[in-house]
């Protein structure tokens, strides 16, 4: 879960990490009220899950109250790269002497977590890296050991910081090491990281990623959950303990498992260059059982997506056979029809695996006017795709 | 010989008293997996019942070994738990150690990683978020469905289950050597790589079957060691060639951002190093007929 600015600076001051002094707001009265707190000169700055704001005109200096209203007023709403704004940060202003970048991150690569740190931060911190490569320091960190005062000291040797800062930036790289491993992190990112001309330290950005997978032991976390900018087919997806992503065609897909689900969205893919370049429509993964129950709450929202004009669902029985997913997939139309729901969209069904001829011939035996049983996966996504063609 | 597990490995299971573990341990001694018991430390002394088989539980992975020379261990506790689990495996010395548990936080992950290779590496990890080793006709870790394919000449390796499925099914008639489910997490044991050095290795595999998904750039990797090192004949599958940038597809790793990790990059890399990759899953158990009958 990508963190927005504001949440990550709450997450750096929860662990005493320097920020300036700020706040959220999601009006420009809100704005206003908080500029009343802050004093005259503050930034108003939009919070997007996005880069390049700053070009797109969503960060602003104000000079007066008056300004953060206009700035608040202009940034609220504004479209960013496909991201609306919907909340602005303000913070008090610093004047700043050097920008510098620091963060800790998870290294998959090499199955560690990795410190990177440099005293060429700020915007062009990625074209360091590529024109003076030196300049960025990579170092491991062991996950046993952590950043203790002395790795923190290193660091900030090879990196090459300012000697009368030493005593700052260690206090700093042990604190979000800190945060990094009490939040679950897998990444955080300080960029930049500034020296005020008075020689104070502050973190003027806080990006933040956190591992969904640690959820169960943060609950205080749950509030930076982004509810208002998820689809409303996801948000009812999740309810239901669905693993479901809207896209933009129109053949519904259910599968079970990730990578045959991902498997399904290419082939879906390739067969619409065929049938008007048709698409899927979702990315939709119901696990490896594929009860009725389950598939019934997967049709269901898979259903419900206006642009969906056919769907295929595509089930490998390994461990549930594939009778039962015939069974399951017959009871699921039976449940919905018995909720009331409108079930009138044809469905593909291609089921392989344990049982797959039983399977099969439940479904023919069915004689459901909505279901057309294919026997392979390609041919299964060329009828779905031809079908949701049809529909259009 | 298959790799990694056999029918010399003696197997038991951390969480087997669980609905999972139970259900699982029931399914693996079907398959005829040598289960020698499980460890759970608040049921240890206690005996359970599978269907005939009575296994005992065990206090500790170390208990387990002393009394049964067990050297494999498969692993169904809550995520929650998940880290503590591995640990002790990795503490005695247990050979392998499969993770079947999915939502194990990454933090937990590297930690049991790094841990192990403090240890001098003794223990080869498997997983998490995996299905496991599947060797058809000797054993079965993890929760591969073992009637879906026979003994034969393939190897197999990859990221995700349920495609790892597809491809057996499909290619039962010739049959695998060992199935290796690596898992989809961004921190994983065992690696594309390691199963590729095996399987090179292993006299009874006379071809490999590599599936990838989108995501990370293990596959890149993989593909650079194949043209180094692997003179067996490799065919390959890539899941994600369609999915939208930025958009987790279900595995925690398969996430892509930028250009780095796209299917396309990884079939690329691939086919430079001299595998065929299929476009689809059929496809590719097209392409692997006509390797075996041409070898």
């Amino acid at each position: 879960m990508d963190l927005y600015e504001y949440q990550g600076r709450a997450l750096f001051a929860r662990h005493s990490v320097p920020v300036l002094d700020g706040g959220v707001a999601t009006t420009p009265q809100e704005a206003v009220e908080l500029a009343e707190r802050l004093g005259d000169r503050v930034v108003v700055k939009a919070q997007v899950k996005v880069g390049g704001r700053g070009k797109a005109g969503g960060v602003k200096l104000a000079d007066s109250v008056a300004e953060v209203e206009t700035h608040a007023t202009n940034i609220l709403g504004m479209d960013i790269k496909g991201h609306t704004v919907e909340k602005v940060m303000l913070t008090v202003t610093a004047d700043i002497d050097s920008e510098y970048y620091f963060s800790y991150l998870l290294d998959r690569a090499n199955r560690t977590f990795l410190c990177i740190a440099s005293v060429a931060g700020g915007m062009e911190i990625e074209e360091v890296a590529h024109t003076d490569p030196e300049k960025v320091v990579k170092l491991p960190i062991d996950a046993g050991v952590g950043v203790t005062p002395e790795i923190a000291n290193s660091i900030f040797d090879k990196a090459g910081f300012p000697e009368d800062l030493r005593d700052q930036l260690v206090d700093v790289f042990v604190k979000l090491w800190g945060a990094f491993v009490a939040e679950d992190a897998t990444l955080v990112e300080v960029n930049p990281l500034v020296r005020t001309p008075e020689g104070r330290v502050l973190a003027l950005d806080a990006k933040v990623t956190l591992d969904e997978n640690a959820s169960f032991r943060h609950p205080e976390n749950a509030e930076f959950e982004d509810k208002s900018a998820v689809d409303p087919l996801e948000r009812r997806a999740t309810e239901s303990g669905l693993n479901y992503v809207k896209l933009d065609g129109s053949v519904g897909i259910i599968g079970n498992g990730a990578g045959l689900v991902m498997s399904t969205l290419d082939v879906v893919s390739y067969a619409g260059e065929g049938h008007g370049g048709v698409k899927p429509a979702n990315f939709l993964d119901i696990g490896g059982g594929a009860s009725a129950a389950v598939m019934a709450n997967g049709l269901e929202v898979v259903l419900s997506d206006p642009q969906v004009k056919s769907v295929f669902v595509n089930i490998f029985g390994g461990i549930t056979a594939c009778d039962e997913v015939a069974r399951g997939i017959l009871g699921a139309l039976q449940t919905l029809a018995d909720r009331g729901e409108d079930v009138t969209k044809p469905l593909v069904a291609r089921i392989d695996g344990n049982n797959a001829e039983a399977g099969r011939k439940i479904l023919a035996d069915a004689n459901h006017p909505l279901i057309t049983v294919v026997e392979t996966m390609d041919a299964a996504a060329d009828k779905a795709a031809e079908l949701a063609n049809q529909g259009a | 010989m298959a790799i990694f597990l056999n029918e010399n490995s003696k197997v038991i299971v951390q969480g087997m008293t669980g609905s999972e573990g139970m259900k699982h341990t029931r399914r693996m001694l079907k398959a005829g997996t040598e289960i020698v018991g499980g460890v759970n430390p608040r049921k240890a002394g206690t005996k359970v019942d599978v269907d005939g088989v009575s296994l005992p539980v065990f206090a500790s992975v170390q208990e387990a070994i002393s009394e049964t020379g067990a050297n494999a261990s498969v692993v169904f506790v809550p995520p929650a738990f998940s880290k503590a689990a591995v640990i002790e495996a990795i503490d005695a010395e247990i050979e392998l150690v499969i993770v079947i548990t999915e939502g194990i936080p990454v933090h937990d992950s590297v930690t049991f990683w790094n841990h192990a290779e403090s240890k001098g590496g003794k223990t080869r990890i498997v997983g998490p978020n995996c299905p496991g080793i599947a060797s058809p006709g000797k054993s079965n870790a993890g929760i591969t469905p073992a009637d879906i394919t026979g003994a034969g000449p393939i190897g197999l390796v990859s990221k995700s289950g349920t495609l790892t499925y597809q491809l057996m099914y499909e290619l039962r008639d010739i049959g695998f050597s060992t199935s290796v489910g690596i898992g989809g997490d961004p921190v994983i044991g065992t690696t594309h790589i390691d199963c590729l050095k095996a399987f090179e290795e292993d006299p009874e595999t006379k071809a490999i079957v590599m599936i990838g998904e989108i995501g990370g750039d293990a596959e890149e990797r993989a593909a650079a060691y194949i043209k180094e090192h692997v003179t067996k004949p490799v065919v390959g599958y890539i899941a994600g060639f369609t999915a939208p940038e930025g958009k987790t597809m279900g595995h925690a790793g398969a996430i892509i951002s930028g250009s780095a990790g796209t299917a396309e990059s990884k079939k690329e890399a691939l086919e430079a190093a001299g595998v065929k990759v299929g476009k689809t899953p059929s496809e590719t158990a097209r392409l692997m007929r006509e390797v075996v009958e041409n070898l």
